[in-house]
């Protein structure tokens, strides 16, 4: 846990506080966002911690322990650190670079040596190939993943990073940051992220700090974020297009009507029909014997003929699984131009149907109070 | 024809005096990379003291060698070494100074501060971070400047013959004094090859002890 108790840094010469009375607490596990435009007080809240600034007043608790009762050398061993400048040792190789916290801490080398293999596999980059390469062999994208390797190499359980994605190309970056949140789910450290990218944020916070010139505007969660905006700074600052950031945030299970009705290929159209007009639906899936989805019949050809549904089912454009966020699920449904998706579980079973007009009420009742 | 069977019948001659010759650059430009590196990595933190220190280095390095040791005799001559060795060495010593500060200042100051903010940022000292990191990485700019020390200095110790300090000058003193061609022309040889051995030398060892993650020719994967 890391707690700011009234945190102020006041630099000299300067006439405002770079960071005014900044209290906010990252629980144990989570990943915090410090988000804001350039010069409001995120990257010196953040250097504070690890004391590479010194605040001018207020505390700063790592665990229950106060930051200023440690030696600063210390307790900068106890947290990884990594920038956006990666700044990894060009004259040491890949292996060295990841092990110089468990080097200075006096690790055995061969326990080290091993845990640099290991956290090569972590990320996916073959530590045969790699451990004995210098930083300039390897590209942009593989030399900051082992700037965030070598950060947690010594098992600090606090990382605090500033921008770290921040020079990798959009699509690195992306792929990169799945892998981060990958390895966070295992590791759960508590993380402090320095972020200008509401995008960024929104992806990888558990929480977001928004700050404007020194001051924590607001600090929650990216959803409550999102829908309750604090002023019209922050609701600028995570701009007009909001109400649909928040729809990566939600999961299709969070929209999705449970236990639908279906049908089977020998019922007849008749019951089918009768199964919608009683729902008041459109259309119906029909499963297979053990519940996967088979594909549709739709109100009007249920009407229409006379026979069992297996003989006038269509195919289903597509479907989408119950983990998947609500953005693709509305990508999905305007890729095939359709207003409903059956949902399934990794192994194909019919588990419940989204609509857009489901999706639009979710997201509307974060609105209903205001 | 008549200096090659010159220096051949001489050839022990030549062999003791380059001996001589590079004792004096060789003590003097050791002891010069004992004080003048820790002198530009204490500079690398003040701008100000940093000029100063290199606005004096460059004063002595333009004070001509003769005068230098003309400028000693008297005040080394209260030690009983007004001449010799003793005058050889400092002189050396002080025109070594400048291009070994100056580069260990340049490579110092202009070493990347992210790389130094995340050896901070990871809990590094600052014995940690110039061992590991800056050091290395001022190695290459380092010995550069000491290449250019002793190759600037075999030529200074060739005028040290004149105070009696031996060496390889000691051949061309006494060939312009004599008169005698052989001697001037074999002195002012072995100077020079001297000077490009020295050279390559150092070449190789800075090859040698540069990183290979600091070499400009492997290409990126």
């Amino acid at each position: 846990m890391i707690r700011l108790e009234r945190v102020t840094k006041l630099f000299p010469g300067t006439p405002m506080p770079a960071v005014d009375q900044v209290s906010m607490e990252v629980p144990e596990g989570e990943i915090c966002i410090l988000l804001g435009p350039s010069g409001c007080g995120k990257t010196t809240t953040l250097k504070m911690v690890n004391r590479l600034i010194e605040p001018t007043s207020g505390d700063i608790l790592i665990g229950d322990r106060n930051t200023a009762d440690y030696d600063p050398v210390e307790l900068r061993r106890t947290l990884g650190y990594v920038i956006q400048q990666i700044g990894l040792f060009p004259n040491k190789t890949i292996e060295d670079n990841i092990c110089i916290v468990p080097d200075i801490l006096g690790w055995d080398r061969n326990k080290s040596r091993a845990r640099a293999a290991e956290l090569l596999e972590l990320v996916a980059l073959d530590p045969g190939v790699f451990l004995k390469r210098y930083p300039k062999e390897l590209s942009g994208g593989q030399q900051q993943r082992i700037g965030v390797l070598r950060a947690i190499a010594a098992d600090p359980p606090v990382l605090l990073m500033d921008e770290p994605f921040g020079a990798i190309d959009p699509i690195n970056r992306a792929v990169i940051q799945d892998e981060f949140l990958k390895m966070q789910a295992n590791l759960k450290k508590t993380i402090m992220f320095v972020s200008h990218d509401i995008d960024e944020a929104v992806k990888m916070g558990d929480r977001i700090a928004i700050f404007r010139d020194g001051r924590l505007i607001q600090y929650d969660t990216p959803d409550s974020l999102l829908a309750h905006p604090a002023d019209s700074f922050v609701s600028d600052f995570v701009g007009s297009d909001r109400t649909l950031k928040r729809l990566q945030l939600l999961k299709v299970s969070d929209a999705m009507m449970q236990d639908p009705p279906r049908v089977r290929a020998d019922d007849t159209l008749k019951t089918a029909a009768a199964l919608m007009e009683e729902n008041g639906h459109s259309a119906v899936v029909m499963v297979g014997p053990r519940g996967r989805v088979r594909g549709f019949v739709s109100l009007k050809t249920a009407q229409e003929n006379k026979g069992k549904v297996g003989e006038h089912s269509e195919a289903l454009p597509t479907t989408i699984k119950l983990e998947e966020n609500l953005r693709t699920a509305v990508s999905t449904m305007f890729r095939h131009d359709i207003t409903w998706l059956a949902c399934t579980n990794d192994d194909g079973f019919y588990k419940g149907y989204v609509t857009l007009r489901g999706i639009t009420r979710l997201l509307a009742e974060a609105y209903r109070d205001e | 024809m008549e200096i090659l069977e010159y220096a051949l019948q001489n050839w022990d001659l030549i062999v003791s005096r380059t001996g001589e010759h590079i004792e004096i650059v060789g003590v003097a430009v050791g002891i010069a990379i004992l004080t003048g590196v820790p002198i530009g990595i204490a500079i690398s933190q003040n701008q100000r003291l940093a000029d100063a220190v290199l606005y004096v280095a460059s004063i002595i390095i333009t004070i001509p060698s003769i005068a230098l040791f003309g400028m000693m005799i008297p005040v080394l001559s209260l030690v009983g070494h007004g001449i010799g060795y003793l005058p050889a060495v400092i002189a050396v010593l002080l025109y070594s100074q400048l291009p070994i500060i100056r580069n260990t200042y340049t490579a110092i100051t202009n070493i990347d501060p992210a790389l130094r903010e995340a050896a901070r940022g990871m809990g590094l000292t600052r014995m940690q971070r110039l061992r590991e990191v800056e050091l290395p990485l001022a190695v290459p700019v380092i010995l550069a400047g000491v290449r250019v020390a002793v190759v600037m200095n075999i030529g200074v110790t060739a005028i040290a013959a004149y105070i009696g300090a031996g060496g390889l000058g000691a051949f061309i003193s006494r060939g312009i004094s004599q008169t005698d061609p052989r001697q001037l022309v074999t002195g002012a040889l072995a100077v020079s090859v001297l000077a490009v051995v020295a050279d390559l030398a150092l070449l190789g060892l800075q090859r040698l002890i540069t990183s290979p993650g600091l070499r400009e020719t492997r290409a990126a994967a």
